[in-house]
């Protein structure tokens, strides 16, 4: 490539601005030709150390420790030695009650949650989508609950769910309750308002990515359809997920990784509690690790569960990958 | 050229209607739980739980916030909060822009592999690595201490940050970095005068997210901090959450000097929100 080439390149790269996008970082490398500075010399490395290390002592080396762990009856008490116990950690969670009704009530929250942010959060974006006044104003208030804490908003929901709360007086001012039901006191009412809070914090998020994936969309062929009569449904079918499958993708797994995680909000509103009815995996987990000092029993349920989310995670990108090229 | 939308995306004025309707209903969903909570924070604790409930509080009263105040450690928690978050931003932008200036900008043996361990950590979630950490943390001595919860936030952020700088400074010409490499300039001169200030917008990203990521941040916390004076605020607002009955108009007035900062902030930076969130990495 020609230095002229190379500037060309360049600056057809700065221009149209999206360069800078993670993601296509790879290929405007390939782009510019790799005039990366080319000599053996150790600075690189003394850029990296610091962070580097930092990272691989803290991050990397508890990834690989916490599945280590999971085979130890782990003692924290100084002086107590850990003894290897092979799988017997995981023999105690597959014979475990509570950890089966942590596992089915991540499950829930995961079912419960993400098709609601999905859906809502594409529709909200469609509706948002063409230029329009006050367009910017309602992004913004859809993506405020996104930015603010999980524990303000975890109280916040418990406040409104609790036997006098706001939302039991609505719900019989609309004659859809008699308003004395008691949200956090039973299994599953507690997971549905535990997972009205998911949904409500989580659609600003999905909308922005819709968003600016919708801005892809080529109106050219929108525009064809149209002509030829497609309705408003066949349209969206047709031309539109077609053309963000790959955010749909990309959102659809993030929340159900996010799904299984959930923990802040649970512990807050109910602590997993009455009598471990809404427990789900990560409070059961911080509950033995924490509470009960059962570190090998967390660290299992935590290797599983970074397992379950790992071949899940996989089954759906395969899925995805087949519907897009049939 | 017009500007205008084609006819069949130009919604007709009911359609447009029907729409802004719901995008209100959307909106009011969103907005009102804050308006609700704004309200019962200036409750007397007589009033936070009434059927029917106060919309407007009658009497209106700001002493949860002077109560709030005037705790033993809320200030001190502010503050916490304060030091942690300014702190690990700093600390973590340092780290994550020389390591993005590196795979950026330098061919050396072990690149990729390098880079592929640090995407490992946009993949697990924080809290399959809490136990472990907290083993570490316990040997390193870092438990119940600010420096705790800084060091583990900033290896936390590192992933997120190198790779969202890393692409912005792949767009800086190779060319301008050259012409100052002639003129005798070496690495770290050409990272911190030209790099450093032409990635400005992505350092204003980074700035913001890991901000707020650790302003936020409950589980770490709540795992190692014990002592009150150590406490941030995330903490200290669950903390005012009783156990039998909960004094919500507290709760809310902490809960607002803690997000109140975060709105401004969101509300004055939103478009580089945006742009941090479409590189697709962020763990709700």
């Amino acid at each position: 490539m020609t230095v002229s080439a190379a500037v060309r390149s360049r600056k057809a790269a700065i221009a149209a601005g999206k360069e800078a996008r993670p993601g296509s970082g790879r290929a405007s490398r390939r782009r510019s030709g790799g005039r990366r500075v080319p000599r053996r010399s150790a600075i690189p490395y003394a850029f990296l150390a610091p962070g580097f290390i930092l990272f691989v002592a803290l991050i990397i080396y508890p990834m690989i420790r916490a599945f280590q762990m999971s085979f130890y009856d782990w003692r924290i008490v100084a002086g107590a030695t850990s003894d290897f116990i092979g799988w017997q950690n995981y023999v105690t969670a597959f014979h475990d009650r509570i950890f089966w009704r942590s596992l089915a009530n991540s499950g829930a929250y995961m079912l419960f949650t993400v098709p609601p942010q999905i859906a809502l959060g594409l529709f909200v974006a469609s509706l948002l989508r063409a230029k329009a006044p006050g367009q910017g104003l309602y992004r913004l208030l859809f993506y405020i609950p996104v930015v603010t804490s999980w524990v303000v908003v975890s109280l916040l929901f418990q406040y409104l769910f609790a036997d006098a709360g706001l939302v039991n007086y609505v719900l019989h001012g609309v004659h859809a309750t008699n308003g004395h039901t008691s949200w956090l006191s039973g299994r599953w009412t507690a997971m549905v308002a535990i997972s009205a809070l998911g949904v409500w914090k989580g659609i600003g998020w999905s909308m922005m990515i819709f968003l600016a994936a919708l801005q892809g969309v080529p109106r050219d062929l929108e525009e064809a359809a149209a002509v030829d009569g497609a309705g408003r449904w066949r349209r969206f079918r047709t031309v539109t997920v077609p053309a963000i499958w790959p955010a749909l993708t990309f959102v659809t797994v993030m929340l159900v990784i996010g799904g299984f995680n959930v923990f802040t909000s649970v512990l807050l509103m109910t602590g997993g509690g009455p009598a471990d009815q809404t427990q789900v995996l990560l409070t059961f987990m911080y509950e033995q690790a924490f509470k009960f000092l059962q570190f090998g029993y967390g660290s299992a349920i935590a290797a599983l569960l970074t397992v379950l989310v790992f071949v899940l995670s996989v089954i759906q990108l395969r899925i995805f990958r087949n519907r897009e090229t049939s | 050229m017009t500007t205008m939308s084609p006819a069949w995306l130009r919604p007709s004025r009911t359609g447009l209607a029907v729409r802004y309707i719901l995008l209100t209903i959307g909106a009011v969903a969103m907005v009102l739980p804050f308006l609700y909570m704004l309200s019962t924070s200036f409750k007397g604790q007589q009033y936070v739980l009434t059927t029917p409930p106060q919309w407007f509080p009658h009497p209106a009263t700001v002493s949860n916030y002077t109560t709030a105040w005037n705790s033993d450690h809320f200030p001190r928690y502010f503050l916490n909060s304060v030091v942690v978050a300014v702190v690990t931003t700093v600390v973590s932008l340092l780290l994550s822009s020389m390591m993005a200036y590196a795979f950026a900008r330098f061919d050396f043996p072990g690149r990729e592999a390098m880079f592929r361990i640090l995407l490992l950590g946009l993949m697990i979630p924080a809290m399959m690595l809490i136990i472990p950490q907290f083993i570490l943390a316990k040997y390193l001595h870092l438990l119940d201490s600010l420096t705790g919860l800084v060091v583990f936030y900033v290896a936390a952020s590192l992933s997120l940050n190198t790779f969202l700088l890393r692409g912005f400074f792949e767009a800086v010409p190779a060319e301008l970095e050259q012409a100052m490499e002639v003129d005798g300039a070496g690495s770290i001169t050409r990272y911190w005068r030209l790099i450093l200030p032409l990635a400005r917008p992505a350092l204003a990203t980074a700035t913001i997210f890991t901000f707020l990521a650790s302003w936020d941040e409950y589980p770490w916390a709540l795992t190692i901090i014990n002592t009150p004076s150590k406490q941030t605020l995330p903490l200290g607002i669950a903390l005012f959450q009783g156990q039998n009955s909960t004094l919500w108009g507290l709760v809310f007035a902490a809960s607002i000097a803690a997000i109140g900062p975060v709105i401004v902030v969101f509300l004055a930076f939103h478009r580089h929100f945006v742009q941090g969130l479409t590189t697709g990495a962020i763990k709700g």
